[in-house]
């Protein structure tokens, strides 16, 4: 069987994903990606590797993908998120159209052809509002974790209206609707709904053509797919694997190499770096 | 003497000034912005007055400004940030034709026209990039206390660039900076040369050319100052007090509507609260 393993350096996290030539996900790993962004990587593909129960160098192709992917020196070929998050949201969801990928510090909308290749994309990355970072601001000033803003979020009835999406002010804005009694369900819900409706302007930017696959990180937050269903009038496509869809489309790329013989024959395969990076 | 208070109650800082009617500042009083806008006011206000030997009661006139001046219930007006800010800068330098005001939470390009009013101004009101808020935080990670930011800035040898635009997104490329050996001295400096940046920015908007007064609480900073002198002209300039500027505008501002309420005299009046 013929193997190929996707890595996604994040700015946040390190996924990846070890597929095999039937197109079954085999193994998945996740790491926080941290100052050593080589290293994140290795330990990464190793961990998907041995929840495969696979050697790494039975791995015939991998493909690095997100922003730290020139740093996966044993890849074997470098390709940009914008091409994996499509073609993984093609695989997953095959009438997708419109990706939207929220990441640790960016947000990116991509049209997407029929057979999953990238038609056009627009994307933020200069501004933090509304990517990982920016919630997990947000939680820190209410005390919670991250992971359960999204459901308080869904429990606001009067959400509060907000005068800025910068994370900076965003942060004195919540203290200040605390203080003024307002509850923290309500504060989130406001939160939330101003974040989704500046998401889906940015994705008016490519069109909005159905189906919308939501992926990266953020899409694991149920209060940001609730207000991005309220803003597009309809739920976006979400897998459970949604933050896992980088490495997933990379590890598919790296598959098909190797299926085409552009990857030397597998026992031959030496992992590039993979010893002097240790 | 008929004395007035120019209050200032801005995102980071309150300021009082109170000034007499020979144009005099008498006192100037500061404290750090709290929730509570009207109580912080009356602080700084009663501050103010005490340091120039007076009651609140003793002054005629009180001109709000700032972010929270509609919060306080003992002034007699209130005025944008823009208008005082200009008055205040045009007051201190005549030849002014633009001024450039960093607070702690917004910057502001204005252009001005005779008499030191407002032509045309641009806000970055939004968005943290390019306020004081960046500094803040910069300083934060960089574990250097505010007070420090800039004569540290002003005294290192070279700027280390800082290419995020956004202020959170620029923990990210200070923590690699310093994890590549750049000092804090550097990385501050080239906060401060983009802050300068993006304010160039934001003044070309309003057809910058020159005769620029730099207000606001960042102005403090010798680095900062620095960085405007580079970026945005050689001969810019800076009052003594530069966060009190807004405040100096509402004074003379105050005097202004005085003066139009009582053409005659502008001195019988007394407070009516």
């Amino acid at each position: 069987m013929i193997y190929g393993g996707g890595v996604d350096v994040g700015s946040t996290q390190t996924k990846a994903v070890l597929i095999d030539g039937a197109r079954a996900i085999v193994g998945r790993g996740l790491i926080e990606t941290g100052a050593n962004v080589t290293r994140a990587a290795q330990r990464c593909f190793e961990a998907a590797a041995l929840a495969a129960g696979l050697e790494p160098r039975r791995v015939s192709c991998v493909v690095g993908t997100g922003y730290g992917r020139y740093k996966v020196t044993f890849g074997d070929v470098q390709v940009t998120e914008i091409t994996c998050h499509a073609r993984g949201a093609h695989f997953l969801f095959p009438e997708t159209r419109t990706v939207i990928d929220i990441g640790g510090q960016d947000t990116k909308a991509i049209k997407v052809g029929k057979s999953g290749e990238v038609i056009d994309f627009s994307m933020n990355d200069k501004c933090a509002a509304g990517t990982g970072r920016f919630f997990s601001a947000a939680a820190d000033v209410l005390g919670m974790k991250l992971d359960e803003i999204g459901a308080v979020a869904l429990r606001g009835r009067d959400p509060v209206r907000l005068t800025s999406v910068c994370t900076v002010f965003v942060e004195s804005d919540i203290m200040g609707y605390l203080a003024q009694g307002k509850k923290p369900e309500d504060v989130l819900a406001g939160v939330h709904r101003a974040i989704a409706t500046r998401t889906v302007s940015l994705v008016r930017r490519v069109g909005l053509e159905p189906e919308i696959t939501f992926t990266g990180g953020v899409a694991r937050n149920v209060g940001m797919v609730a207000a991005l269903e309220e803003k597009l009038g309809s739920r976006p496509n979400v897998s459970p694997d949604a933050h896992f869809m980088g490495a997933i489309g990379a590890a598919l790329l790296a598959v098909e190499r190797a299926e085409a013989g552009a990857v030397a024959k597998p026992e031959a395969v030496q992992l590039r770096g993979w010893e002097d990076g240790r | 003497m008929i004395v007035v208070a120019g209050l200032d109650v801005g995102s980071g800082g309150t300021k009082c000034v109170l000034m007499d009617s020979s144009r005099k500042v008498l006192s100037r009083a500061a404290v750090r912005t709290r929730a509570n806008f009207e109580e912080v006011a009356r602080e700084a206000f009663e501050e103010a007055a005490a340091g120039a030997g007076l009651k609140t009661g003793d002054v005629a006139y009180v001109a709000t400004t700032g972010l929270g001046r509609y919060s306080i219930s003992f002034r007699d007006v209130q005025i944008t940030d823009i208008t005082c800010g200009a008055r205040g800068a045009w007051f201190l330098f005549p030849a002014t034709k633009f001024v450039l005001d960093i607070g702690a939470q917004s910057t502001r390009a204005i252009r001005l026209q005779e008499g030191g009013r407002v032509r045309e101004f641009h806000c970055n009101e939004k968005c943290a990039a390019g306020s004081g808020g960046f500094l803040e935080r910069a300083a934060r990670y960089l574990e250097v206390p505010v007070a420090d930011i800039g004569a540290l800035s002003a005294g290192a040898p070279s700027a280390q660039p800082i290419s995020s635009v956004c202020a959170v997104l620029a923990e990210t490329e200070i923590i690699n900076h310093v994890s590549d050996g750049a000092t804090p001295d550097r990385i501050l400096r080239g906060v401060h040369e983009s802050l300068a940046d993006r304010a160039l920015g934001l003044l070309k908007r309003v057809g910058y050319d020159g005769g620029l007064t730099l207000i606001g609480g960042v102005a403090r900073q010798e680095g900062m100052v620095q960085a405007a002198r580079l970026k945005l002209g050689a001969g810019v300039n800076v009052p003594d007090h530069p966060h009190f500027a807004c405040a100096l505008g509402a004074c003379l501002l105050a005097f202004q509507r005085l003066a139009r309420r009582h053409p005659e005299t502008g001195a019988t009046i007394g407070r009516t609260a």
